[in-house]
């Protein structure tokens, strides 16, 4: 059983693209991610994801083309609007950023659907297919998107290893790296344009809709392991990769299961066993400590009451 | 017109400042102007806009009018020449990192963009946990670090800055008594130096002991000045209203500490 999954990683042609980009979607949603959760902006992404479904419809309109970098520039251009609004609406009004994320969240996502509906209707059946960006449909991928993606991705982690130290110093204090001269804003910017790469990447994959999990849950399980930033950087990467790769093989080989959703539920056991078992945060050691150190207690206290010495 | 030597020699002046957020001014038409060297209180009640005074020398919140000149320069080209310590309450602190990793990030200024710290920073930044006792710390991860040990990195980060001036907002918030004495210390080792020291301060006991230049603040300045002939309690009176009641000598040890309740 073994040795066969991993020769059809190497050499099935459709479980091997799934699995790549699964994987490029887990590094990079997992590096993303650690900023997004240490910064508590995990909503963010998911008002990301969500707002870069209008902007696929709009692209296919525009452009009466399929082809996945011309849709994944339609998605990046409406996140990173999505993005822009949220942040303004914040700056300007009075309304609070989980307000605006919910505004705009649904705002994009509603417009999406009416434009998919409207697309499936007017387009004929053969374009019938841009609904699986909702949930993903990553049987679909081919090589050439994958590589595309790969490049988004290598581009985004190089962003971030050499800006490593500033979005260290902004994610910890942002009044702090502002009062040191470092442009906060526009530092602010780039780190969530870097989130709508990882959108990007993953709207074959998981889709729209199912995204924050693999930008969120990467990062919180791996904050259970460690108390070293670039450890848990790598952590992510690596929660969020084994859960692409292990999604697409039980989805390849068990037919029928839809690959994104699957992803989603291998990140959500990581995230589980982490929450419960991780040696130093997780709650079933520390229910057991504090057994422990209750039993202790109690016994000490029998002791003293019995006249012998502590 | 101020002449320009009085605002080169001042390491801090405000001229008519006035920060409003909203329609509601936070600080009226604020002149100040603090002379080098001194360990500087700016005391008030609850929203009088000092943290509001602090950040915008610091250029971190927009001024609706009026400048700031830090040593006789826009703030953004003497920064420097400046540390600041944020209220400690303003960063989340299971932030995963070691106390040492902290102190460094007030290098970071002076590392520029990019550039990584390396075995000199995190030398500097040792030196600095020692100055405010927490060397032992080093190591720690900053959740682990009580309230005190917590504004104790904060300040050995200001130190790192190595700066002519330092801002800090509230350190002895919520502290315990050996993390204030270290404050305390560092404070006026810093003036020995030759340092300005300008302390956002809630705690009215302590301000004659503590410090020797008073700038008393409630949107308006009430009154700045030596800490004898500006915190004076008719001044204190004006700045808190009505709700200091009866405040009779402010003469150190002999004030009934029970009316001289900041607001906290």
């Amino acid at each position: 059983m073994v040795p066969e999954i991993l020769s059809d990683l190497v050499f099935d042609y459709t479980l091997r693209n799934v699995a790549l980009g699964s994987a490029l979607l887990g590094i990079v949603g997992g590096v993303l991610g650690t900023f997004a959760v240490l910064r508590r902006q995990g909503l963010l992404g998911d008002a990301l994801s969500h707002t870069a479904l209008p902007g696929i419809a709009i692209a296919f309109l525009l452009t009466n083309s399929k082809a996945p970098l011309v849709l994944m520039l339609g998605a990046a251009v409406a996140g990173w609007l999505g993005t822009l609004i949220i942040i303004n609406l914040v700056r300007e009004t009075r309304i609070s950023e989980d307000s605006a994320l919910g505004i705009v969240l649904t705002v994009f996502f509603g417009a999406g659907i009416v434009l998919l509906t409207y697309i499936q209707h007017n387009r004929g059946a053969n374009q019938a297919g841009l609904d699986k960006f909702l949930f993903g449909q990553a049987a679909t991928l081919v090589e050439r998107t994958v590589l595309q993606m790969g490049a988004v991705g290598l581009v985004a982690l190089l962003i971030v290893a050499v800006f490593y130290k500033e979005f260290k110093l902004l994610s910890f204090d942002p009044e702090f790296t502002a009062s040191l001269g470092f442009p906060v804003r526009w530092l602010d910017v780039v780190l969530t344009s870097l989130i709508v790469a990882a959108v990007v990447i993953g709207l074959q994959t998981v889709g729209v809709v199912l995204m924050a999990a693999m930008l969120i849950g990467p990062a919180a399980a791996a904050r259970q392991w460690t108390n070293q930033l670039g450890v848990m950087i790598f952590l992510s990467a690596l929660f969020g990769a084994t859960a692409g790769v292990a999604g697409s093989i039980i989805s390849v080989q068990a037919a029928r299961i839809p690959t994104g959703p699957m992803i989603v539920l291998c990140m959500t056991a990581i995230v589980l066993v982490s929450i419960l078992f991780a040696p130093a945060r997780g709650i079933v050691w520390e229910a057991i400590r504090l057994r422990r150190a209750r039993k202790r207690n109690l016994e000490r206290r029998r002791a003293e009451l019995r006249g012998e010495p502590a | 017109m101020t002449t320009a030597t009085t605002l080169n020699q001042s390491p801090v002046a405000v001229r008519d400042l006035t920060v409003a957020y909203r329609e509601e001014p936070v600080l009226w038409d604020v002149d100040l102007t603090v002379p080098e060297g001194r360990l500087v209180a700016i005391v008030g009640p609850n929203g009088a806009g000092k943290s509001t005074l602090i950040k915008s020398i610091l250029d971190l919140v927009p001024r609706t009018s009026g400048t700031v000149s830090v040593y006789g320069k826009p703030y953004k080209e003497n920064r420097e020449l400046v540390g600041y310590v944020p209220q400690r309450g303003s960063v989340d602190w299971d932030f995963p990192t070691t106390s040492l990793d902290i102190v460094q990030m007030g290098l970071y200024g002076k590392l520029g963009w990019i550039r990584r710290p390396g075995k000199k920073e995190r030398r500097i930044a040792y030196e600095c946990l020692e100055k405010v006792g927490m060397e032992d710390y080093a190591d720690r991860q900053i959740s682990q670090l009580s309230g005190g040990q917590q504004q104790r990195v904060f300040l050995a980060r200001a130190l790192a800055q190595d700066a002519e001036i330092y801002f800090m907002d509230e350190p002895f918030a919520g502290v315990d008594a050996a993390t204030e004495a270290a404050i305390v210390n560092v404070m006026r080792d810093l003036r020995a130096s030759g340092k300005t020291l300008i302390i956002v301060h809630h705690n009215l006991e302590t301000v004659l002991e503590y410090f020797d230049w008073v700038v008393l603040l409630n949107v308006q300045v009430i009154a700045s000045g030596p800490a004898e002939e500006a915190f004076t309690l008719e001044n204190i009176r004006k700045a808190y209203g009505g709700r200091i009641a009866a405040l009779n000598s402010l003469n150190g040890p002999e004030v009934d500490s029970s009316v001289l309740i900041g607001d906290d």
